[in-house]
């Protein structure tokens, strides 16, 4: 379910990382969580965005999200399809519906996220204790 | 605060069967309910082009009977219920002193001698102890909630789909009236009422059919598009079509008048709670007044943002969302009066914006005869 080569957030966010470049997205349980997306709220290309602190909304019918950096990096570009069609973050959370690409500033950071293994145990708790 | 635990939620009788079709579940007003099933959009079309199936039971339902149940429902609503024919309901305010909503709400007349009251959920007791505190006619009143299941069946195909269930002419009930009969060899009130802008029924009967029914209803339905659909789509729906929530556009501090409600208030009728609050307001005019707006880019507006009109706040967004049928973002906001005429450009503080909106006329969305 949750990719071998992604690395994760507590907040639900996803990163492929290669060297200095990555590609961030939201998870298939933050997708299912919010519901059906209606709009993203994005950096502009060039904007740095800081581990940890937020950098842009996903929003459904009911819900405003925010959307935290798993790494410090700059934008260099927000996926414009998500301005037609928002809902392919629920249909593909973890390819299509990819948020923004960046440069990062650290890689090494990266290492220090969850993989996979540890994501989908994360998630598990919290569906059973739901 | 410490929010209740989901074992301390009031549950309606159909929550299993909510979690077995794997409902998202929410705490409303002390319920466990269901806030989407397959997902609020597809609900929310769906109701608009087939069919969706509600379970409303959560809802309250308040008995008035006796010689003087009409004098009561008279002393306590604002609208005029000696008009009411027997199977005719209307809309109407549960009022205080002050001229202000206690509750918003349907009275049916079953006889001169049963008004059947259907209330909010997150109202129930406080209304009843309300009906009961104000009681000078001497009524019988009973506070009937755990003695009623609903279901709301909404949508072009509702009609179609409920009268496989029943011999009840559901054509021959006219909007805003019901009938007394069975559905699937259950006795049900049948009213042809609903909160979604849609044709459709309401159904009121004991808790022990739930499951029964709801299957019934369901299976029949889904072969013509009916999803079952829950609260996510029953706001998107009833904010399209204009409807009120308690709660956001009336509550304990707003009066008919400044609501839009002024069809539903009748000072002409005689004495009740709060009318000669709302003669002096009506002699007087109101301060503000409840307007729809549509989102002009596209950020979306959502409950308790800041409105600003001409860089002067002007008050808060009462209900704002996505409207997934009309594809815009819309909402409700009370404005000063001089502000209320459509086509008045308006500002709604979202984040560190402020994105542009028009005042628009409501509702928002009227079905096709």
């Amino acid at each position: 379910m949750y990719p071998s080569d992604y690395r994760y957030t507590k907040e639900h966010e996803w990163i492929k990382a290669t060297g200095e470049t990555g590609t961030i997205g939201i998870t298939d349980y933050a997708q299912h969580e919010l519901g059906d997306v209606v709009f993203v709220e994005m950096p502009a290309v060039g904007t740095k965005i800081t581990a940890g602190q937020v950098f842009g909304t996903v929003e459904s019918v009911k819900a405003v999200s925010e959307i935290f950096a798993p790494v410090s990096a700059e934008v260099t570009e927000a996926n414009a399809a998500l301005s037609a069609t928002p809902e392919t973050v629920n249909n593909d959370p973890h390819g299509a519906g990819w948020l923004i690409k960046v440069k990062l500033t650290n890689p090494a950071e990266v290492s220090g996220l969850m993989d996979a293994a540890a994501y989908q145990a994360f998630v598990s708790e919290k569906e059973t204790s739901a | 605060m410490t929010s209740p635990t989901t074992a301390q939620l009031r549950k309606t009788a159909l929550n299993g069967v909510h979690r077995r079709l794997k409902a998202k579940m929410v705490n409303f007003g002390g319920w466990d309910m269901p806030v989407e099933y397959s997902g609020i959009v597809a609900e929310h079309m769906a109701t608009r082009t087939a069919a969706g199936l509600f379970d409303v039971s959560h809802m309250g339902e308040i008995e008035l009977r006796g010689a003087r149940a009409l004098d009561l429902v008279q002393h306590v609503t604002c609208n005029d219920a000696a008009k009411l024919a027997v199977g005719q309901a209307h809309y109407s305010g549960l009022m205080n002193e002050r001229g202000t909503f206690v509750d918003d709400l349907l009275v049916h007349k079953i006889s001169d001698t049963h008004y059947f009251l259907c209330v909010n959920a997150s109202n129930q007791d406080q209304d009843f102890e309300h009906i009961r505190a104000h009681n000078r006619p001497g009524a019988q009143i009973e506070n009937a909630g755990e003695r009623y299941s609903q279901l709301a069946i909404q949508g072009p195909k509702a009609l179609g789909i409920l009268q496989r269930f029943t011999a009840v002419p559901l054509e021959s009930i006219r909007y805003y009236h019901f009938a007394l009969g069975q559905v699937d060899g259950v006795d049900c009130l049948i009213a042809r009422t609903g909160y979604t802008g849609e044709d459709g029924f309401e159904i009121y009967f004991a808790p022990e059919h739930s499951e029964k029914l709801w299957s019934a209803l369901l299976d029949a339905g889904s072969e013509q598009g009916m999803l079952p659909c829950g609260l996510g789509a029953r706001n998107t729906l009833r904010l399209e079509a204009s409807m009120c929530l308690y709660g956001h556009e009336i509550d304990d501090t707003t009066t008919p008048w400044e609501a839009g409600l002024g069809w539903i208030c009748k000072p002409a009728k005689g004495e009740f709670l709060g009318r000669d609050v709302l003669v002096r307001q009506k002699e007087k005019g109101i301060d503000r007044a409840l307007v729809g707006f549509e989102m002009q880019d596209r950020l979306i507006a959502r409950d308790a943002c800041s409105v600003s009109i001409e860089g002067r706040p002007a008050g808060r967004v009462t209900s704002g969302s996505p409207a997934p049928f009309l594809k815009k973002n819309i909402g409700m906001a009370y404005v000063p009066v001089a502000s209320k005429a459509s086509g008045t450009e308006i500002s709604i503080g979202i984040r560190a914006n402020e994105a542009p909106a028009k005042i628009v006329p409501m509702p928002f969305y009227k079905r096709a005869k």
